[in-house]
């Protein structure tokens, strides 16, 4: 039996459920927590699949490939959905000790696991105008998501974000548009075979060109990310832990996936524009990030930067580059996901995300400290964490293609990452904590579902030791994935077989 | 007709750009309609337009005889109908919830979290 549909099943089924128990906070955690262990374990069956196979594709209705919508997961994909999982159910254990019961009440949980839905979606489809449905789902979870609670920093932000979004959308689907004038399919296996049959080769790199921008708003890369440090830093620390870990990647994961599968067609003129946007993405997210003061909007200005590794990864499009692009994205998502977990439980002690009102942590929270130590040196990328290898393999792609530029940013940024951290060190876990002004007593910290909060941080924590550790056998299956990538035959015959 | 119909999908894009780059955020969710309009147009067009050849198949036929219209682009234009439909009622309730909240309805004053 193929699974490649169950990742978006699993996450579905959950919300219908969350929705049926509306009145029942109680019965609706039990099912967040349920709905997202199932889907970890279908995307770790789906991973095994997977791996012995080589490619999972689900023709939908019954209708063959191109004609119908097909679900195909190539590694690539099964790396993300699994990704997926882990940080669903991360997300929903944090939930638990987290979410006010006022947001709870207002369907949370059901967006959450809609918002998993589209995100999984987006991963195992094989059809373009399909990628792009998944999308719109993830958005308007996320929409919801992030105006839950209607704060006046939350609407501003999300004025920003879903404005930008649906013009990233509107160019996506003019894009889809266009492309199906040109080779009459939406498979993207389909597609990519018959894109190399098109004479007019400018239209076909308009095209791209128009994905390029589409996906790049979504990924945040430069000069296209001014809607996420407005706005990620503004809901709840859960929600904008899901959002820094998964919605960005899925942006990315479909850069990966168009422009290595579909469109290799002018490598030399894509994928240079991709080398310097992955260069200038990563210098203005760390340098955005070393001018702010504000735990999360470090955080989110991190993102940027870190995208700009994948995008690098992507750009050089040697084997081992694609290697180090897909191992930066797994390690990336663990990582910062963690990270911003961890704000959530600095904030929750002390009511607020400013550095300067922040502090003394290492002496009153040591266990906490370590939490964020590993997380953030990983980021920085020490050995022997995650981040080191994700780097090492990035960069030494880069000097094998003698990219020296981007090379050197690429160590520069490592450098400033660990600036940044630095800073968040010295000044929340480090120094003392500043006196409460004119003798205001402090309000005792809410310490009840701390213990979820901290399952969750130390679970994440341990993947990116884990990561590091077994740094040959996920280096293994990013080979796979890279291979497939750069011979998309094997993906297109998978797809397409059986075609009439 | 392409022709001319290129030209309106034009206009249209350029003038839901414009409308976006206005202050007010009213004109911005009228830029985001315009928009998602003019994606679909976009997609009607470059499709190939045909008159008057319905894809139907004779009875007994497996295969239309005849070139006909293509039926696939009008079904992807309903989803994106569909979609953008509710994309933009929710941002309507947006603009309406931000404009209570923030008291403004000019994006120039909605500063607070730009850094």
């Amino acid at each position: 039996m193929s699974l490649a549909a169950l990742p978006i099943l699993v996450p579905l089924a959950a919300g219908a459920l969350s929705v049926a128990f509306w009145r029942s906070v109680a019965a609706q955690r039990a099912i967040a927590l349920a709905g997202t262990l199932i889907l970890l374990f279908v995307s770790i069956l789906l991973m095994q699949q997977v791996h012995s196979e080589g490619f999972v594709v689900l023709h939908m209705g019954g209708w063959q490939a191109p004609l119908g919508i097909t679900l195909a997961v190539d590694m690539l994909g099964a790396i993300m959905v699994l990704l997926t999982g882990i940080t669903g159910l991360a997300i929903a254990l944090f939930s638990l000790g987290d979410t006010p019961e006022r947001h709870e009440k207002f369907g949370y949980y059901p967006l959450m696991h809609l918002l998993l839905a589209g995100v999984a979606g987006s991963f195992v489809t094989g059809d373009i105008f399909n990628l792009y449905v998944w999308f719109e789902v993830m958005l308007i979870a996320s929409f919801a998501l992030l105006t839950l609670g209607g704060e006046r920093a939350q609407m501003e932000g999300a004025i920003k974000y879903v404005t930008l979004n649906l013009f990233s959308s509107a160019i996506f689907l003019s894009a889809v548009g266009i492309l199906y004038g040109l080779v009459g399919t939406l498979n993207m296996a389909d597609i990519a075979q018959k894109l190399g049959q098109v004479e007019d080769t400018g239209m076909v790199n308009v095209v791209a060109v128009m994905f390029m921008v589409a996906f790049g708003i979504k990924a945040s890369a430069f000069p296209l990310f001014f809607w996420l440090p407005a706005s990620y830093h503004t809901p709840l620390v859960g929600v904008s832990a899901l959002f820094a870990g998964l919605l960005t990647k899925v942006g990315v994961y479909s850069l990966f996936r168009m422009f290595t599968v579909v469109f290799d067609h002018d490598v030399a003129y894509t994928h240079t524009i991709l080398l310097w946007v992955a260069a200038l993405t990563m210098l203005s997210g760390v340098l955005g990030a070393a001018a702010q003061f504000e735990f999360r909007r470090i955080l989110s200005f991190h993102i940027i930067s870190q995208i700009g590794y994948m995008i690098l990864g992507l750009a050089l499009y040697t084997p081992l580059a694609i290697i180090g692009g897909v191992f930066y994205i797994m390690h990336h998502i663990i990582v910062k996901t963690t990270l911003f977990l961890v704000s959530g439980v600095t904030y929750r002690l002390t009511g607020t995300h400013e550095l300067s009102e922040l502090g003394g942590f290492y002496r009153e929270r040591p266990m906490l400290s370590v939490l964020f130590l590993i997380p953030a040196f990983s980021l920085a990328g020490m050995p022997p964490l995650s981040g080191f290898f994700a780097k090492l393999i990035v960069i030494r792609a880069g000097i094998e293609a003698e990219a020296w530029t981007v090379t050197a940013v690429a160590l520069l940024v490592g450098l400033l990452t660990l600036y940044s951290m630095v800073k968040i060190w010295a000044e929340v876990f480090w120094k003392a904590r500043p006196e409460a002004e004119d003798g205001v007593q402090r309000p005792e910290p809410r310490t009840e579902g701390l213990v979820w909060m901290y399952v969750a941080i130390t679970g994440l924590a341990a993947c990116t030791i884990f990561i590091g550790l077994n740094g040959q056998p996920i280096y293994n299956l990013a080979e796979v994935a890279a291979e497939q990538l750069m011979q998309p035959q094997g993906y297109i015959d998978a797809v397409l077989e059986g075609r009439p | 007709m392409e022709t001319l119909m290129a030209y309106v999908v034009g206009v249209m894009f350029a003038a839901a750009v414009y409308m976006m780059l206005r202050r007010s955020i009213v004109k911005l969710v009228i830029g985001l309609m315009l928009l998602s309009n003019a994606a679909n147009l976009l997609i009607f067009t470059v499709a190939g337009m045909k008159q008057g050849a319905p894809p139907l198949i004779p009875e007994g036929a497996e295969a239309p005889a005849t070139a006909v219209a293509d039926p696939l682009p009008q079904a992807l234009i309903l989803t994106a109908i569909v979609i953008a439909f509710g994309v933009l009622a929710f941002s309507v309730v947006l603009i309406h919830r931000a404009y209570e909240v923030v008291g403004t309805d000019d994006l120039d004053q909605m500063k607070d979290t730009d850094t």
